[in-house]
């Protein structure tokens, strides 16, 4: 074939990048995200980038973040779903009822260590349940998405209403509030550990994943640049884990705890806060989902029903069963998110999770999903809501009147999109 | 030449289709037999595409009977027909233009690690093994298909169904896309596969192809099946009048 071996040429002369073989698209997001943290912390006279305020930029990114993961598969695909926030608010109606008045009633006290995980059990097989009935209507009825989850936002925000009474509930149990964010962290020794653990998980993969290609006689990149890969690895887990390590506990909540326990807080003693569980979590999540859509079938069917639904379904996919399959993974991702997002309030409120289906749709398209289908990627969707959230609690640092900062994160929406166009006609991918 | 003495490998009987009252497919009836290649000719719309898609699992049929081997076929779906050892090669090239050559070669039927996951490593080896095969030229396996050419991509969806050894193989089309040269392989393939054994349904519009490739043709109109006849009794001529008139060729009118 003539164009065969034209392709052949341009390979000869690559730059680094592509040597390295990292997604020119992610750099871009990664400078994109680097620009706006410079900017603010310019702005800010330092006060952006100083560990508290990234731990708490962290935190706040959590729970959008766990959904964003899932809304790139729904959006892959070619559907959309906007009733997370809802989904979200009804998720966490249920855990709160369960752990403050049902568990109680039936003779777990508060405060009873099995409270938090029953709680939570319950509020994913909700969310379980409620996105397998929306991908049920989307898949198996043909209904469009778009008009199922339409309705469920209006629906699913109400029926959490309704089963609460439009009451705030809490507080919420101590050990479900561990999840919250500052509320629950593993402490400097624990964080440096696991840090170094995922550098090393990080370099396993990378080496296996250059045998195995040598194994079967593909081309391989330089050896240098499988280091530089693991080194760039490295430096970012550790030094995430040392930012969050200097965020020193405050000395009144030391006190507090070494009174507790009936001791005296030692002169100069200081504690680091360390990764927090939550943020665990959305590591747990996203390790898990990236595996799911690169490493199973499930992953590439989703992936090839999106780049062409007919394809699929003639490749014997049973696309209805997927729609069911997608929908209810998003499902059990807004109850986690519910856990995340009331567990950081320490209550259960009806407003909770209200616009959030806008700032998960905005960070899975931001992080690069394509609304027509078959591309995304769950780092892009992570490191979209974690720009969305440095926006928007950057511009409240610096003092930005509230109705310019969404204009603003409106404006960066729309733009963000037209770069990805306008990137992927130059560059001539899909 | 071809043995229809035995039991044939498909045998499509009084098969009927209708789509809001009007009958795509009415009553028609066709059969296959091993090593040989039936043409399916007729007019666009004239039914032959929504026939074979009963054989393929994409429609189902309103009345009328399949039988594989002999034995008669329940296919409601494109799984069952894989489960016949059915492979189809469709005229719209049923690939995923987002995954590469290997994803698409193995779509439904992922090779998978012994932990589950699916094997990216063996499934680009096999690749490469029957693209050498088919097309030694290929040489695009990182890229999506979409950057591929319409040869190249209708090699990666003829592998597909060899990889899986078809026993029957419906091809819709195969060269509609396609330049002489490229056309050119897919002949040789549709020979080689002959010879191997398989039965194959071939659609097209160019009459020429089809008395060059096959063995038998039938040819539909209006959803009616006009006649099966044997290409080497028969002039090009004889098919067209069979095409626009719908009318057997008089020395075979019996």
């Amino acid at each position: 074939m003539a164009d065969a071996s034209a392709s052949e040429a341009p390979t000869q002369r690559k730059n680094i990048f592509q040597t390295l073989e990292i997604d020119t698209r992610l750099l871009g997001m990664v400078g994109a995200f680097i620009v706006v943290c410079l900017v603010f912390n310019l702005l800010t006279d330092g006060r952006f980038l100083t560990p508290r305020n990234v731990f708490n930029l962290t935190i706040q990114t959590v729970s959008v973040a766990i959904m964003a993961t899932g809304m790139v598969f729904v959006i892959v695909t070619r559907h959309i779903d906007l009733s997370v926030g809802s989904l979200l608010a009804t998720c966490s109606a249920m855990m709160a009822i369960t752990q403050t008045n049902i568990l109680p009633s039936i003779g777990l006290d508060l405060g009873n260590p099995l409270i938090a995980p029953i709680a939570i059990i319950v509020g994913l097989a909700v969310g379980a349940l409620i996105g397998a009935f929306n991908g049920w209507l989307v898949g198996y009825l043909a209904i469009p998405a778009f008009i199922v989850t339409l309705g469920g936002l209006l629906v699913w925000r109400n029926v959490g209403w309704y089963m609460t009474k439009g009451q705030t509930i809490g507080p919420l149990d101590q050990n479900y509030q561990m999840l919250g964010g500052i509320g629950g962290t593993l402490g400097e020794t624990a964080s440096w550990i696991l840090g170094v653990l995922a550098v090393l998980a990080a370099c396993f993969a990378i080496w296996s994943a250059r045998k195995s290609r040598i194994s079967h006689d593909f081309p391989v990149k330089p050896v240098w640049a499988e280091f530089v890969l693991m080194g760039i690895s490295a430096v970012l887990i550790l030094g995430f884990i040392a930012t969050l390590n200097a965020y020193e506990v405050p000395t009144r909540v030391l006190e507090r705890q070494f009174e507790a326990r009936g001791e005296v807080l030692p002169e100069g003693y200081s504690e680091g806060y360390g990764l927090p569980f939550s943020v665990l979590l959305l590591v747990i999540v996203a390790v898990t989902m990236t595996i799911v859509a690169r490493k199973t079938r499930l992953g590439r069917y989703i992936f090839a029903t999106g780049g062409n639904p007919d394809a699929a379904e003639l490749s014997g996919i049973n696309t209805r069963f997927l729609t069911v399959k997608i929908f209810a993974i998003m499902g059990i991702l807004c109850g986690l998110a519910a856990v995340v997002a009331s567990a950081r309030l320490s209550f259960h409120s009806n407003d909770i999770g209200t616009l959030d289906e806008l700032r998960v749709i905005a960070a899975a398209v931001i992080g690069g999903t394509a609304l027509a289908g078959g591309v995304g990627t769950i780092y892009g969707a992570i490191l979209g809501a974690l720009i969305m959230q440095s926006l928007q609690s950057g511009m409240a640092m610096v003092g930005v009147d509230a109705p310019f900062q969404n204009i603003v994160v409106g404006a960066v929406l729309v733009i963000a999109v037209l770069v990805d166009i306008i990137y992927r006609k130059r560059t001539g991918a899909k | 030449m071809v043995d229809r003495t035995g039991t044939p490998l498909v045998d499509m009987r009084d098969i009927s289709i209708s789509f809001g009252g009007i009958k795509a497919v009415d009553h028609v009836s066709v059969d296959l037999f091993p090593g040989e290649v039936v043409g399916l000719l007729g007019h666009n719309g004239a039914g032959k595409s929504t026939l074979i898609k009963c054989l393929s699992g994409a429609y189902q049929a309103n009345a009328g009977e399949i039988y594989v081997n002999g034995q008669k076929a329940e296919i409601a779906n494109p799984r069952d027909a894989r489960d016949y050892n059915i492979e189809t090669i469709y005229q719209t090239l049923a690939l995923a233009d987002n995954l590469d050559a290997a994803s698409n070669l193995f779509l439904g039927r992922e090779l998978t690690t012994s932990m589950g996951f699916v094997n990216e490593a063996a499934m680009e080896a096999e690749t490469r093994k029957i693209m050498g095969r088919l097309n030694p030229n290929f040489q695009k396996f990182a890229a999506p298909v979409s950057a591929l050419s319409g040869g190249q991509r209708q090699s990666v969806a003829i592998a597909r169904a060899v990889y899986f050894q078809a026993k029957i193989l419906i091809m819709d089309e195969p060269t509609a896309a396609l330049g002489p040269q490229e056309t050119e392989m897919v002949a040789q393939l549709i020979e080689e596969l002959k010879r191997q054994g398989l039965g194959i349904f071939l659609i097209d519009h160019d009459v020429h192809q089809v008395k060059r490739l096959c063995d038998r043709a039938a040819v539909m109109k209006n959803g009616k099946l006009v006649g099966v006849v044997k290409v080497d009794e028969v002039t090009t001529d004889d098919l067209l009048a069979m095409i626009i008139a719908g009318k057997k060729p008089e020395h075979l009118a019996a």
